[in-house]
């Protein structure tokens, strides 16, 4: 495509020739309505003239015969302002009268006519266009009453002549002016194509230029920017992620694999099959739970589970999970505590949540449980209102986490070297991020003094009466 | 050995988990006593599933197991096996050539067949599990799956032996569950259950004769249906354990090894 077709296929563009070609035809009509306006006018007040004069002659005639009318169009035909007037015979023998040139058997007919005409005074001059009536008198004798029209001439040279240039004019000045600003849009359109192209092509920190000056391009680059701000988080996110898996899942892998190998080469007997054979399935059925927790966390923060949501009592749920996890917690020399005063409707998935719950239950079992046997330790578990949201604590006095630690245990994978020993897949606490994000809350951890206090806020469903 | 794939529940053979009391069980002693008196008869069972090698291992494994198995590869074969009747139990793979599995089974629901399906599927998720129950399967099961976990399933939907659903007083040997008046008694004795131990003997005795497993346990009894990587049921069953066995003779509550539970009248 040419520069120049570019140009004119642009939006811009073609709004301004439609806008221009409406606007020509209009000022055109009202133009063309004012010229035949005012022709009329004039072409009025000349015939209103030429038959008073006709009134006035007729009645000389009358009065006075041949003779008489013939001085009286002598002498007005003298008169400074006169119109046209001539007076023949019926050869066409001028008696008076003031004009010249006449066409041949121009008299021979009645009625009105316009014609080209040279007055008899100056007869150099140019012909003038006249309104002419001819008479027919009694005796074959002809009379021409008329006036000059040049008037009406001179009306539309002053008004429609000028109009017609002044549209002209405009209407290059619109092309001019919309070939320029489409021009401009075009230079921004382009700049941002080179720069999509570019990012496209894999650089992803190219961002679009604003130019600051507030206009709709501003306002797109800016969102496109945003856009494209948070596909670079996100691809840096997966490649993250990816690099995370291939670590966290080979690793087992390889060990299931060495098991295998190691069976295959040395095991005697069925007892030490049957160890290696188990062992091999414990491995994989690690796996296939780090696959699942994996798969449902970037499920939940695809967003992909808002289909089955609905609305449920959050309190519900924690006091179940409470419960669930009671026996557990007790075997373990914890107390678990639940404070749950009342319902906590909120609008999500319930699995989810139970999941999450589960999962911080887990872990404060996993690392708060007192070590000295004998000893007693508690994890709290609350569900409450705080500040018009829902809010659930889960507080242990376990080891904590050191407060520098503290964002990054949210991240998938992540177990702190100190914990490395313990067993776990390092995607709980990650889990409960992703579903709480995905319902619109947020996820603290907090110090317990000593301990860990994981602080989820949540958006209550206020509609106090579901469907 | 007869089951390898038997002992795939990392919830028993893992060492870590702390092991509770009470009689335990080998599966494979279980199916083959089950077998030798003949108390149970064989299951009739279609499986629809397209990949050679799965349905294979199904096919042998139900076998061993002493049920009767008839396979089909895609969802047309399926369907016309399904619709000549006379099956316990269906197990089909959701994704399936020509007629997928979904739609099998709301095609056989379509037409009055209620035979109990279980859904195999690759999907897991909360989502996934709601469309397969919707379109009409009883049960759900995503892949991979330990085989003692999809038998206990079939078996527990083919419904043999254990009470009915509408019966208000489930009996084993002298323990008796009164479901309407939520009492329980054994040889007698008022023993006294809090709610959810109370649901989760009503189940296991809704399964009496029947394995049951830890799974089963959380999705019919908490309606939970993920996996809990802690062995919370176990400390569950446990003290409803020292509730209706401790001090009574014979045990009832047993464990299986390598599978779940089952409540049942003595051991043989």
């Amino acid at each position: 495509m040419t520069a120049f077709g570019k140009l004119i296929r642009t939006t811009a563009f073609k709004l301004i020739a439609a806008y221009l070609l409406v606007f020509a035809v209009f000022a055109g009509s009202v133009i063309a309505y004012l010229g035949w306006h005012t022709q009329r006018l004039v072409t009025r007040q000349a015939t209103e003239a030429i038959e008073k004069d006709t009134r006035f002659l007729q009645a000389q005639f009358e009065r006075g015969g041949v003779s008489r009318l013939a001085q009286v169009v002598t002498r007005r035909a003298r008169a400074p302002d006169a119109g046209l007037l001539l007076l023949t015979t019926y050869s066409g023998d001028a008696l008076a009268g003031n004009v010249l040139n006449l066409p041949l058997n121009f008299l021979d007919k009645e009625g009105w006519r316009e014609i080209d005409y040279v007055r008899s005074e100056d007869s150099v001059g140019p012909p003038s266009r006249a309104l002419v009536h001819v008479l027919l008198l009694p005796g074959e004798f002809r009379l021409l009453v008329g006036r000059d029209v040049v008037e009406r001439e001179e009306l539309r040279q002053i008004i429609i002549g000028p109009a017609l240039w002044g549209l002209a004019l405009l209407v290059l000045l619109g092309v001019a002016g919309g070939l320029f600003v489409t021009r401009r849009v075009l230079k921004r359109i382009d700049q941002m194509t080179a720069i999509s192209d570019g990012i496209m092509a894999g650089d992803l920190s190219g961002r679009l230029v604003v130019a600051g000056t507030g206009d709709e391009f501003d306002r797109l680059a800016l969102s496109l920017n945003t856009m494209l701000g948070r596909i670079e988080t996100l691809m840096a996110g997966l490649k993250e992620v990816s690099d995370n898996i291939a670590h966290d899942l080979k690793t087992p892998l390889t060990r299931l694999r060495n098991r295998a190998e190691d069976a295959l080469r040395t095991a005697q007997g069925d007892d030490q099959w049957r160890t290696a054979t188990e062992q091999t399935i414990e491995e994989s059925d690690a796996l296939i739970r780090t696959f699942d927790a994996l798969l449902m966390i970037a499920r939940a923060e695809a967003g992909q589970a808002s289909a089955s949501m609905v609305r449920f009592d959050l309190a519900e749920t924690a006091a179940s999970v409470a419960e669930l996890y009671e026996p557990v917690a007790d075997e373990a020399g914890l107390d678990v505590v639940a404070d749950i005063p009342g319902p906590l409707p909120i609008v999500g998935v319930r699995e989810l949540f139970a999941q999450a719950l589960s999962n911080l239950m887990d872990n404060a079992i996993k690392y708060s449980a007192p070590d000295a046997p004998g000893a007693r330790g508690e994890i709290r578990l609350t569900a409450m209102r705080a500040d018009g949201r829902a809010r659930i604590v889960v507080a242990d006095r376990g080891p904590g986490i050191a407060e520098a630690d503290r964002p990054r245990v949210l991240e998938r994978f992540v177990r702190l070297e100190a914990s490395r020993t313990r067993p776990g897949f390092g995607l709980g606490l990650s889990l409960v991020a992703a579903v709480v994000r995905l319902h619109g809350g947020t996820v603290a951890l907090e110090s317990n003094d000593p301990g860990l206090r994981i602080v989820i806020d949540l958006p209550l469903d206020t509609d106090e009466n579901p469907a | 050995m007869t089951y390898m794939g038997n002992n795939s529940n990392p919830t028993v053979a893992s060492d870590s988990r702390r092991s509770h009391d009470g009689p335990v069980i080998d599966l494979a002693d279980l199916r083959k006593a089950a077998r030798d008196s003949a108390q149970e008869p064989a299951m009739r069972l279609l499986i629809v599933e397209d990949d050679r090698d799965a349905a294979d291992y199904l096919r042998k494994a139900f076998r061993e197991a002493g049920h009767v198995v008839d396979v089909a590869s895609d969802g047309e074969e399926g369907l016309v096996l399904a619709r000549e009747g006379g099956y316990d139990v269906l197990v089909v793979d959701r994704m399936l050539p020509r007629r997928d599995g979904l739609a099998l089974i709301a095609e056989l629901r379509g037409r009055g067949d209620k035979t109990p399906a279980l859904i195999l599927s690759a999907l897991g998720q909360v989502d996934d599990r709601v469309t397969g129950l919707r379109a009409g399967g009883d049960d759900y099961l995503p892949k991979p799956y330990a085989f003692s976990e999809l038998l206990a399933r079939v078996e527990a939907l083919a419904r043999r032996g254990g009470p009915q659903a509408a019966d208000t007083v489930y009996r084993v040997a002298d323990l008796e569950l009164d479901r309407l008046a939520h009492r329980c008694t054994r040889a007698g004795q008022e023993i006294v259950l809090q709610p959810r131990e109370f649901r989760l003997l009503e189940y296991l005795m809704r399964h009496a004769g029947q394995v049951v497993t830890r799974t089963m346990l959380l999705e019919n009894v908490w309606d939970y249906h993920f996996d809990p990587q802690t062995n919370v049921i176990d400390v569950h069953v446990s003290r409803l354990r020292s509730k209706i066995d401790k001090g009574f003779d014979p045990p009832l509550l047993h464990t299986v090894r390598g599978a779940g539970y089952i409540i049942r009248d003595g051991v043989r």
